[in-house]
């Protein structure tokens, strides 16, 4: 009997294998990593929904796999070459620290595409992309400096990285057109997703006086205790008015559906080349939700802002930047600062009475 | 509410599902049982007590789903490191992977629901009382619960001949054998009586403190609830003194960053850790002849039958 069932099963392993293999060289096999269960409300919920729409694009042409929940650094490395050898032709990694592990991977299968989110190493096989999401910032700092009655802002961060601390300063240079005199106190949970702490940080934030919660952290928590307490707050990579019908204004929603689109539409038609790609409102990669809970008046403020944003005619670093010391920092992008130095930024603009943690 | 008060409030929350699934590993490890599984018997207690609350519309039925998933999660614990003898250690942590795979599945569709949380108590004239009343009449019901499951649990261990004969299978199971109580039975239920907490503390996160289901929202809160139990020296009074020390360091830490008192916040965040282990150092001195860890406790046992 037992030596039947394994007949058996081999069989069945045999014709499935063979059946699969004849399907799978007609089709693109595109792999994903993500950081996050699929069901993070959050960073990695938004890159599954850009998958989603790919392969509804695509239907037949592509068949995905993802890898959730793998850890950064050098772990990652096995999950990357996991997918190349599974014949991915197309892999997209999508957090900071599968840099190096994708570079590595990308080194050893030269025929195969890598894909890199918000990264800035790059090779011939292995492009990068990422979303400005500090333009969304600046339009948020305007509407929280209108909607304030404390004049004080209450800023979750994750942790102090270059993308963090240019959306705290794009937050500040946006509210300070509306309220020279704003103040902003900032949390930071050292940690990108541990929901009970960022609700601890965003009650502190509040109890210490601040009406307007904004956050850097991936959980819908600061949305909810904003809610409870009757205070207006800002989403976080997705659409979160669920968790804060009144208290949410706005939230910058990442959008990849249009580049995980547009890349595999060039890997199926063989012109995909390395690229670094940072999208921002212009091309759609950032996103702003619905503005609700404000006046018309300030509203129609935000729009406004958007579309100058949009049209490329306001950059949120114009220069001067003024720095904290009241320096004049460097403008190496003509009338605005440079994506290099928006990329590396370490310092906090003029206003925020605080420092870089470990700096 | 003045901001001493809003800060004893948010402590309070914050170290009560530390303290409800400290109690639980604390009763199991009295026994003799060392459970390394309390973060996944918790995160599956978040989720199957997030599930309950979200398809009866009841917080109580949310509880007692969290209870019965945890409770059932350590028995399979029970099973192998009692029934088998399997390694304690290697059998935790194999629970946490387990629970915490578990969860997401058993989770995924309630992801991005919401419900109402758990109501915070009111009782006209207590709950108004100036500064007091809102602390000691006015958070969520888990919160004197857990006080209230500490004291039972110290009434039991040292006031009760049951708990007696538990700690005394914890300190020399073969004694106990010898003198005819069933060592493995009563290791099951403290066993299953841990789960059952860490399965409460684990749906305490969404029925009370962020109501809503994510996977990995425990966050590491079950390793933290198991150092509380050797921080406590195995005893129940001392582990209110813990928990409570943990949440105010937890929470004094955000105010501070919110204060700009400059320190890194790198530094605040591991603060609590480093007052632990402080705590623990100073115990360490201090001990004259008090209680230390269960004699018997990772020991397996098998009786001869």
């Amino acid at each position: 009997m037992r030596k039947l069932l394994i007949a058996t099963t081999a069989v069945i392993l045999t014709a499935g294998a063979s059946l699969f293999g004849a399907s799978a060289a007609e089709k693109l096999k595109v792999g994903f990593i993500y950081l996050g269960p699929v069901g993070d409300l959050g960073w990695t919920y938004q890159h599954d929904l850009g998958r989603l729409a790919m392969v509804k694009e695509f239907g037949d042409k592509v068949e995905t796999t993802f890898l959730e929940n793998v850890s950064e650094g050098p772990d990652s490395e096995r999950s990357i070459e996991q997918l190349a050898r599974a014949g991915n032709k197309l892999i997209f990694t999508t957090s900071f620290g599968y840099m190096e592990p994708t570079l590595k991977v990308a080194k050893k299968y030269p025929n195969v595409h890598f894909e890199h989110a918000t990264g800035y190493k790059r090779d011939k096989n292995m492009s990068t992309y990422s979303g400005r999401f500090y333009e969304g910032r600046y339009i948020q700092g305007q509407i929280a400096a209108k909607m304030s009655k404390s004049g004080v802002l209450g800023y979750i961060g994750s942790f102090p990285i270059p993308e963090v601390i240019s959306g705290i300063n794009a937050t500040m240079i946006g509210a300070q057109t509306v309220n020279p005199n704003i103040k902003i106190k900032i949390i930071w949970a050292n940690s990108w997703f541990d929901p009970g702490k960022e609700a601890d940080a965003a009650k502190a934030l509040l109890d210490q006086g601040a009406d307007i919660i904004m956050q850097h952290t991936d959980s819908p928590a600061p949305m909810q205790i904003a809610s409870e307490r009757g205070k207006l707050a800002f989403g976080q990579d997705s659409e979160m008015i669920k968790f804060g019908p009144k208290a949410q204004l706005t939230s910058i929603m990442d959008n990849w559906a249009p580049y995980y689109i547009a890349r595999v539409k060039a890997e199926l038609e063989g012109t995909w080349k390395s690229e670094d790609e940072w999208g921002g409102l212009k091309s759609k990669m950032v996103v702003m939700a619905p503005y609700t809970n404000m006046p018309d008046d300030v509203k129609k403020a935000a729009e406004e802002t958007e579309t100058a944003i949009t049209e490329g005619k306001l950059f949120p670093f114009k220069c001067p930047v003024i720095d904290q010391e009241g320096k004049e920092v460097e403008c190496k992008g003509g009338d605005h600062l440079a994506d290099g130095q928006v990329l590396s930024m370490n310092f906090y603009v003029k206003g925020i009475d605080d420092k870089i943690p470990g700096k | 509410m003045g901001l001493l008060e809003a800060i004893i409030l948010a402590v309070l929350a914050a170290s009560t599902p530390l303290l409800i699934a400290a109690t639980g590993e604390l009763v199991a490890e009295r026994a003799g049982v060392l459970n390394l599984g309390v973060e996944g018997m918790m995160i599956v207690g978040a989720a199957c007590g997030f599930g309950g609350a979200y398809i009866s519309g009841s917080i109580i039925v949310g509880a007692i789903s969290g209870i019965l998933a945890g409770a059932a999660l350590s028995l399979i614990f029970a099973m192998m490191t009692l029934g088998l003898a399997v390694n304690q250690v290697a059998t935790g942590l194999a629970l946490t992977i387990l629970g915490i795979g578990l969860s997401g599945l058993i989770g995924s569709r309630f992801v991005g629901e919401k419900i109402t949380p758990a109501p915070h108590l009111h009782i006209p004239g207590l709950t108004d009382i100036p500064f007091v009343g809102r602390i000691l009449f006015g958070e969520d019901a888990f919160v004197y619960l857990s006080l209230a499951l500490v004291v039972a649990v110290w009434l039991f261990l040292y006031r009760t001949r049951a708990g007696l004969v538990l700690r005394a299978i914890g300190d020399n199971h073969v004694s106990a054998h010898a003198l005819g109580y069933p060592v493995l039975r009563i290791r099951m239920l403290a066993v299953m009586f841990g789960g059952a907490c860490a399965g409460l503390a684990g749906a305490y996160l969404p029925l009370a403190y962020t109501p809503f289901f994510i996977p990995g929202m425990t966050a590491g809160r079950g390793w933290i609830a198991l150092a509380l139990v050797v921080f406590s020296s195995w005893r129940p009074a001392r582990l209110v003194v813990g928990a409570y020390l943990f949440g105010a360091v937890t929470i004094l830490q955000l105010h501070a960053q919110g204060a700009g008192f400059g320190i890194p916040s790198q530094f605040m965040s591991a603060l609590p850790y480093l007052a632990t282990v402080i705590v623990l150092v100073l115990i360490s001195r201090a001990r004259t002849g008090g209680s230390t860890a269960p004699a018997a406790l990772r020991t397996v046992f098998v009786p001869d039958r």
